[in-house]
């Protein structure tokens, strides 16, 4: 399907339904907030005092507009299509997360909200969270898995001390997912005084169009970049998917660039034939969870199955509803990389370039490696560098049996 | 006329309130669902509702998420949720059971079959907790041609222009959510409960179910003095969890729980 910018346009629908999916499942208590929050970013959305706080927000708090580096030496080592990075990593907080959290945490401020919730996987969203709310004088309480709690200590002790309260989930499988469902629960009994960030582009309508809005800063400077630097636009583009936000914030601005390739890369964890993975687009179906229809992983009676991926953020089973539509339409190509082959890129990214990725992003730089191999040489693939590492040195250092 | 709406009648008729328990399927054991089924209506329910356990039980509190858990760990499915039912309908035909629980479960199914099979298992009624109305339109046909009652949920944040627009949508009775929080939380505050009601009365015709907080007699005389009837769930399903591991020991403390209850709101009725 060629997608013009009406279709775009038209998109999530009033319902916020972007074809079967996306929509507004939740419990009756929340549906009001849900339209109130529809309506008033609708008209912040185009206030200019709102856009010029977000813009200047971005670029002298994030740091924006991040670069787009040239991987000289990977691309040499790959032998194929030139690789590029946008270095989102280079945020204020160390990932792509900032730019929503700025948004949403605006959003709160012009609603008069004094109290803010979130949900984390990784932690780089509840950090980017404790962060905007240090700087707006707002309360925060990030709600984490308890699994997730134990593997990235040290993002939970940087919201603390930027004086969020982690709330350590103990409740189904103790991951991202859980903490998701308590932030809504926790929401729920706020619903008056609470603004709750969600950190992806899953969750009920309006959220998937206000993270996708607030994200797409991400391919509109890379379009940019990549005509003035690489002159002409990327043949592919490649991202890790978890919730779907950095993939998304790159790919949308493009969607309509029948040239340009996109590859979601979601996390394989052990192998897609062991179960043992969070690749509800590779290998799940359509079901309903967190407000929204989606694809999702799931048993043969509708339970949602547990996950796994060696990366926090990844470890979701289910995905944004924009990109089960981009799938389904063929829009985007939707694949996975298994742990050690995220590892691997880990790896390789940081000796090549002296650059250390988040395991998350490791997931996109491993694929884009196997992809620009079988390319040619003046093609030019752009890779979504979604944080940087340095929350992630104490996994694998454990897994290099080292003590740190 | 639906089954919920008989029994609804009659006890208006009788200038009675309709006494409501919830319990989980499954919870503590697949095999004493049903027993427990007919030891609540031996102890004076006039509607069952009965959980479809969820892996993400969102809207609930801790007890509910536990006993989802418990549930789960037996492997309870939709499936066998219809074959319970479809075992209470052996020696029950009188009391209403509506079945309540998260979309998910029922999309998996697939709607149409789930459809089919409540209805041929005896289900009344059915209470999805994370489908508005306006998500409904595909499943709501199906229950309608079926005589299936979709009950759903108004809350204190409900607007009037959606409390009219949901009861549109509402067959047998519409639930009033009696404060902002998950299932076990909060003190339910009876005042506000009593306006809030009287307002749902003013616009919609049918008979409105509080639940949320509502834990012994004294709360649900008070709020069955202002509604339709009272849904009891949380206080039950702790009993459940307090008790599981004796099955005789349980059903006489789910009795004794529910007994004063229908006594005070049988009280109302002098
Ligand atoms: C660096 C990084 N990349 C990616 C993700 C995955 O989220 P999303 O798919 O929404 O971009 C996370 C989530 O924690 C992250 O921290």
């Amino acid at each position: 399907m060629k997608l013009t910018e009406e279709m775009l346009k038209a998109l999530p629908d009033a319902r916020g339904h972007f074809g079967a999916y996306g929509g507004r499942f939740v419990s009756e208590t929340l549906f009001d907030s849900l339209l109130t929050l529809e309506r008033e970013y609708k008209r912040l959305k185009d206030d200019p005092e709102f856009q010029a706080e977000f813009d200047k927000d971005l670029a002298h708090y994030v740091g924006r507009p991040s670069p787009l580096y040239f991987a000289e030496r990977l691309t040499r080592e790959t032998g194929g299509a030139q690789i590029w990075l946008k270095r989102e990593d280079l945020n204020h907080t160390g990932a792509h997360k900032v730019n929503n959290t700025i948004g949403q945490a605006l959003l709160a401020s012009f609603l008069g909200k004094k109290r803010v919730i979130a949900e984390t996987g990784a932690g780089q969203h509840g950090v980017a969270t404790a962060t905007v709310c240090a700087r707006l004088g707002l309360e925060c309480h990030v709600f984490m898995g308890a699994e997730d709690v134990k593997r990235q200590s040290l993002n939970v002790y940087r919201m603390k001390l930027l004086g969020a309260e982690v709330h350590s989930v103990q409740s189904g499988t103790r991951t991202l997912k859980d903490a998701m469902n308590d932030a809504m629960r926790d929401w729920v009994a706020n619903v008056d005084d609470t603004f709750y960030i969600i950190g992806t582009v899953a969750g009920p309508h309006p959220y998937p169009l206000l993270v996708r809005d607030f994200q797409s800063v991400i391919g509109r400077e890379t379009r940019e970049q990549c005509l003035a630097q690489a002159g002409k636009l990327p043949d592919a583009l490649v991202a890790c998917v978890g919730g779907g936000s950095n993939a998304i914030g790159m790919f949308y601005p493009f969607l309509t660039d029948e040239s340009v390739e996109m590859y979601g890369v979601e996390a394989g964890g052990l192998g897609i034939d062991t179960g043992k993975h969070a690749a509800p687009l590779s290998a799940g179906r359509p079901g309903v969870l967190h407000g929204n229809r989606t694809y999702l992983m799931e048993d043969e009676n509708g339970q949602i199955a547990a996950t796994h991926s060696v990366s926090a953020g990844l470890d979701y089973p289910g995905v944004g509803p924009e990109h089960s539509w981009l799938k389904d339409i063929g829009r985007a190509h939707y694949v996975s990389v298994t742990d050690d082959e995220a590892l691997d890129g880990f790896r390789k990214l940081t000796r090549v370039e002296g650059i250390m990725p988040a395991l998350e992003t490791a997931h996109a730089v491993a694929y884009a490696i196997k992809l620009a191999a079988t390319m040619d040489k003046d093609k030019v693939v752009v890779i979504n560098i979604s944080g940087r590492g340095d929350k992630d040195i104490h996994t694998i250092a454990q897994l290099d049996g080292i003590e740190v | 006329m639906s089954r919920i709406e008989g029994v609804l009648k009659a006890l208006k008729g009788q200038g009675r309130k309709a006494l409501i328990p919830y319990i989980t399927a499954g919870d503590p054991h697949p095999d004493l669902t049903v027993d427990l089924m007919h030891t609540l209506v031996d102890a004076g329910a006039d509607i069952i509702e009965l959980g479809v356990p969820f892996s993400d039980p969102m809207a609930d509190g801790p007890v509910i998420q536990l006993a989802c858990e418990r549930a789960l760990k037996h492997g309870t499915s939709l499936r066998q949720v219809l074959a319970m039912v479809k075992t209470f309908r052996e020696k029950d035909d009188a009391t209403p059971v509506v079945l309540m629980g998260y979309l998910n479960p029922m999309e998996a199914m697939g709607q149409e079959k789930f459809a089919d099979a409540a209805v041929d298992a005896g289900v009344d009624g059915i209470l999805t907790v994370d489908l508005p109305p306006e998500e409904a339109d595909e499943v709501a046909p199906l229950f309608t041609a079926r005589n299936l009652d979709a009950i759903f949920l108004l809350a204190p944040t409900t607007t009037d222009d959606r409390i009219r627009a949901i009861s549109e949508h509402s067959s047998g009775y519409v639930y009033y959510v009696s404060f902002k929080g998950v299932t076990g939380a909060g003190k339910i505050d009876v005042d506000e409960v009593a306006s809030k009601v009287a307002h749902i009365h003013e616009l919609t015709a049918l008979p409105v179910g509080v639940g949320f907080g509502i834990r012994d007699a004294a709360t649900a005389a008070a709020v069955g003095r202002v509604s339709d009837g009272v849904i009891v769930g949380s206080v039950l399903v702790d009993t459940i969890a307090r008790n599981q591991a004796d099955p005789e020991q349980l059903k006489r403390a789910l009795s004794d729980l529910l007994h004063p209850m229908r006594e005070a709101l049988d009280s109302l009725a002098s």
